[in-house]
């Protein structure tokens, strides 16, 4: 176990982390806001790769209008998303919002199956993308660099959308509280809209990222993330954004040193590990590492 | 709480049960009696469900784990030592062990209710949808388990070349003890103060009701049947795979009981006819037509319209008033047999 | 400028309000008394729109030169379009928002930068406490400033009807008194106030007319002086002879 892989084993789990937290960040948003899981946002993660795969392969678009395009189908299905399910869901009891996103995530699964057959595709990123760069003993493609920058890079422009303008006051606002965020006329249909928007945007281009990294893309594959994004979010404290970066990033590095660290028998376990994790935190630290008080809407 | 029907109406109808029974086992082909049958282990399923999520509120994602569980333990103890030792490695008291049917499932329902215990006293302080994700969480450690601990369950490959034990007599025989146990705890007090946790848990913790111990009883009885319901589709599918127990049949039973209504018995017995012959209708139309996932895509359409327009499901939390009502009290006349039991 | 006619309110299947009426007039003070559960807040809310009354009219008169118009078919975030304020029971600031963000976000409706800055500076003026505390997280406030915080966030929005529902709720009574002095300078600068409370006699004394709601009726109605007088009133608000 020599520093140089432990040190590989870093950069791994942070640009596994950068995914994660990219995702996480979705989740927590829309969680903060109408106080329910979406079970389907790990499905925008899927349709993000696909859409990517089919502007690539079909369009031969250059990399950045195919991150547009990714950016905003993720945001539309996203307002879809929320105006099948969650809307209708309002107000009643969180296990039932639960459910109606369990539900759309099986649909849209199904539906990917249906129509793209569940044959993994494979991911085809241009080739100077794919080219190795090394730093000493630790190795890493073009391609985890770009994952790991764009994603700091739209971290940070969240951040500066949610803390310095007027619709990320109002989306705070509607997290806090409804109904008083009514009395201040705050358009809450169009600001709910507008946080499950960005926040499928993003777990879009994660999926772009997802496809890149591990250059196989099924309809299925949104179920991980989506589990995983979850467990971030909850590591670092659901409904708070610095907390699902956090917990991304953490999970992320949990998991790559989990496989890295102990001997390979051991790696087939990784994800019952991590639910293992998510179980022990839910009940010994419910309100997360960044310990926001999980207040009911009032 | 009774039923107020005299004796021998249920004297009959059991007795017609039987008849119905033995002449389908004789006359039906094949095909036809493993629908049934698969029909029946999901009532089995979804009353099991019932009573965990529905009388007590509580939203359990880990029903295929209890029944990988029982089903793996069931298929363990019944298969002959020979095939034991050419699939599986096992310690020597288990690798000589060849149980009949009945104390082969008991055995399975009894490891599933154990694993609940132990898994209820860890989980069963969450709630809301925290208690719905720990269980999924269960469920996911389990198929994670059951893949590699290949010594016992071989892995992915699973077992096969099960003995065909299960037959209508069966299914149907412990559908009816389910049906029944569940009737008696739903009307019991035990399972009034299980209802009044669903309902309003900080009112029923004042009115003495011992929150924890209600839900993991109510976890442990649900894994219990749910357990029986693996041991039986083991050996109906004469074969079990990890991949059975997956989180779309966790979603597929929640969708029985939802739509049925969430503690509504019947509810759940109607909706899982329902919905498992559909599904078995669908399956050579999928195949045929290439459109694989078209009936899990319906499901999920028909639980989305349920819980928009009537959350409470085709049944609510009652039973239809004809099982309940009588001939010696009018409905509406004592609260305990008024209409729909509550 | 505000007339509630005959309102009837459901809360699931309970029968809230029972046919309400009330008026408000334009630069007037009003005040609504009455016990706990008797709809009071339910009355507000559904003023400003969050719950609506399955029979009854609200009209509202904005400026006197101007139309009337039916509140029960607004959404409530017209219904602050239009001119009136909501202070809501128990503040309602939001606690992870600075005290300058709650502000703001109580303008959230107007676009005239000019304007905004201006009504900031009045209300900075009007509780100098806010201007110290401005960056500081609402929920750090304490009782009396969140609740000048709420008033102050209402004003932003430049109400011409201010609703507050129960303003003095768990205030000392020198918090209340400076309180109730701030809303007496609000109106004489023109904002008409409809105020909710329990404490009955600093809302009468405060209020030029009242109104008791009781168990979602209106039973009585008149000039607060009245009402003060009233042995009915005082037997059952005011803790005897007053």
């Amino acid at each position: 176990m020599t520093t140089g892989y432990i040190a590989q084993q870093i950069v791994n789990g942070l640009i596994l982390g950068s995914m994660y937290a990219l995702v996480a960040i979705g989740f927590s948003m829309i969680y903060g806001i109408v106080r329910l899981i979406n079970f389907a946002h790990g499905d925008i993660v899927m349709i993000g790769a696909f859409v990517t795969l089919g502007l690539l392969q079909s369009l031969g678009a250059p990399l950045p209008v195919v991150a547009v395009g990714v950016l905003l189908s993720g945001a539309g299905m996203g307002i879809a998303v929320e105006r099948a399910a969650f809307r209708p869901m309002r107000g009643a009891p969180q296990v039932t919002g639960f459910i109606a996103s369990l539900a759309v995530s099986i649909m849209l699964q199904n539906l990917g199956i249906l129509t793209l057959t569940a044959q993994p595709r494979n991911f085809a990123f241009p080739d100077y993308l794919q080219a190795v760069i090394h730093v000493g003993a630790v190795g890493f493609r073009v391609i985890d660099v770009v994952i790991m920058l764009s994603a700091v890079l739209l971290m940070g422009l969240l951040l500066l959308l949610v803390h310095r303008t007027r619709l990320g006051m109002a989306m705070r606002a509607t997290a806090e509280n409804l109904d008083v965020a009514r009395l201040m006329g705050i358009p809450i249909n169009r600001t709910i809209r507008s946080a499950f928007a960005v926040g499928s945007g993003l777990a879009a281009i994660a999926g772009l990222m997802w496809g890149g990294k591990f250059g196989q893309i099924d309809p299925l594959l949104g179920y991980v993330p989506g589990l995983k994004s979850f467990v971030a979010a909850v590591i670092g404290g659901v409904g708070s954004i610095p907390g699902a970066i956090l917990g991304g990033y953490v999970l992320g590095l949990a998991e790559v040193l989990f496989v890295g660290l102990l001997p390979p028998i051991y790696s087939a376990f990784r994800d019952a590990f991590v639910f293992a994790a998510l179980i022990l935190i839910l009940l010994a630290l419910p309100n997360g590492i960044l310990g926001k008080a999980a207040e009911d809407r009032a | 709480m009774n039923l107020r029907r005299p004796r021998w109406i249920w004297l009959a109808l059991a007795l017609g049960g039987v008849a119905a029974v033995g002449l389908a086992q004789a006359a039906w082909d094949d095909y036809l009696l493993s629908i049934v049958n698969f029909v029946g282990i999901y009532a089995i399923l979804a009353v099991s469900l019932n009573l965990t999520n529905g009388f007590a509120g509580l939203f359990s994602l880990g029903h295929p784990g209890f029944m990988a569980i029982g089903g793996y333990v069931t298929a363990i103890l019944t298969l002959p030592a020979s095939r034991k030792a050419m699939f599986l490695a096992l310690p020597g008291w288990l690798a000589g062990i060849e149980l009949p049917f009945l104390p082969a499932l008991l055995a399975g329902g009894a490891a599933a209710t154990l694993t609940a215990f132990l898994l209820g006293l860890s989980v069963l302080r969450l709630s809301g949808h925290y208690l719905a994700v720990a269980t999924m969480g269960f469920l996911i450690i389990v198929q994670v388990l059951i893949e590699n601990w290949e010594s016992v369950t071989r892995g992915p490959l699973g077992l096969n070349g099960l003995a065909a034990l299960t037959d209508l007599w069966w299914v149907y025989g412990w559908l009816l003890a389910a049906i029944y146990l569940s009737w008696k705890v739903k009307f019991s007090s035990f399972g009034r103060s299980m209802l009044a946790m669903r309902e309003d848990s900080l009112a029923a913790q004042c009115l003495g009701v011992n929150l924890f111990r209600t839900r993991v009883a109510a976890l442990a009885i649900g894994a219990f049947f749910a357990g029986v319901a693996g041991g039986l589709w083991a050996h109906l599918v004469t074969a079990i795979t990890p991949g059975t127990f997956s989180l779309i049949m966790a979603f597929n039973i929640v969708v029985m009981v939802v739509v049925g209504g969430t503690g509504s018995i019947t509810g759940a017995v109607v909706a899982a006819v329902l919905f498992s012959a559909a599904t078995e209708i669908f399956r050579p139309l999928e195949e045929s037509f290439e459109a694989y996932g078209i009936a899990e895509i319906l499901m999920a359409l028909v639980l989305l319209v349920i819980l928009i327009y009537r959350p409470s499901g085709l049944f609510g939390s009652r039973e239809p008033a004809f099982l309940t009502a009588g001939p010696t009290h009018k409905p509406g006349n004592h609260p305990a047999t008024a209409k729909g039991g509550q | 400028m505000l007339k509630v006619a005959d309102v009837h309110v459901y809360r699931g299947r309970t029968h809230v309000l029972k046919g309400v009426s009330l008026e408000v007039g334009r630069g007037d003070i009003v005040a609504l008394i009455g016990a706990n559960g008797a709809g009071k807040t339910t009355l507000l809310r559904t003023l400003s729109g969050l719950l609506r009354p399955r029979r009854g009219a609200i009209r509202f008169q904005p400026r006197a030169d101007g139309p009337e118009v039916d509140l029960t078919r607004l959404a409530a975030e017209d219904i602050v379009g239009l001119g009136i304020s909501h202070c809501p029971e128990g503040r309602g600031v939001f606690a992870r928002l600075s005290v300058r963000e709650n502000l703001l976000i109580g303008a959230y409706r107007r676009r005239d930068r000019g304007g905004i800055e201006e009504d900031y500076q009045r209300v900075r003026a009007i509780f100098p406490i806010l201007e110290e505390r401005a960056g500081q997280a609402a929920g750090s406030l304490s009782g009396g400033e969140q609740e000048m915080l709420a008033i102050g966030r209402a004003l932003m929005s430049r109400p011409a009807l201010l609703i507050l529902d129960e303003p003095s709720l768990g205030l000392g009574p020198m918090v209340v008194a400076r309180l109730f002095g701030v809303l007496a300078e609000i109106n004489r600068q023109g904002v008409t106030l409809l105020l909710v409370e329990q404490n009955a006699v600093a809302a009468l004394n405060l209020a030029r007319r009242g109104y008791v709601l009781e168990t979602g009726r209106m039973v009585l109605s008149g000039p607060s002086r009245q009402l003060l007088e009233d042995p009915n009133v005082q037997r059952a608000y005011l803790g005897g002879t007053a």
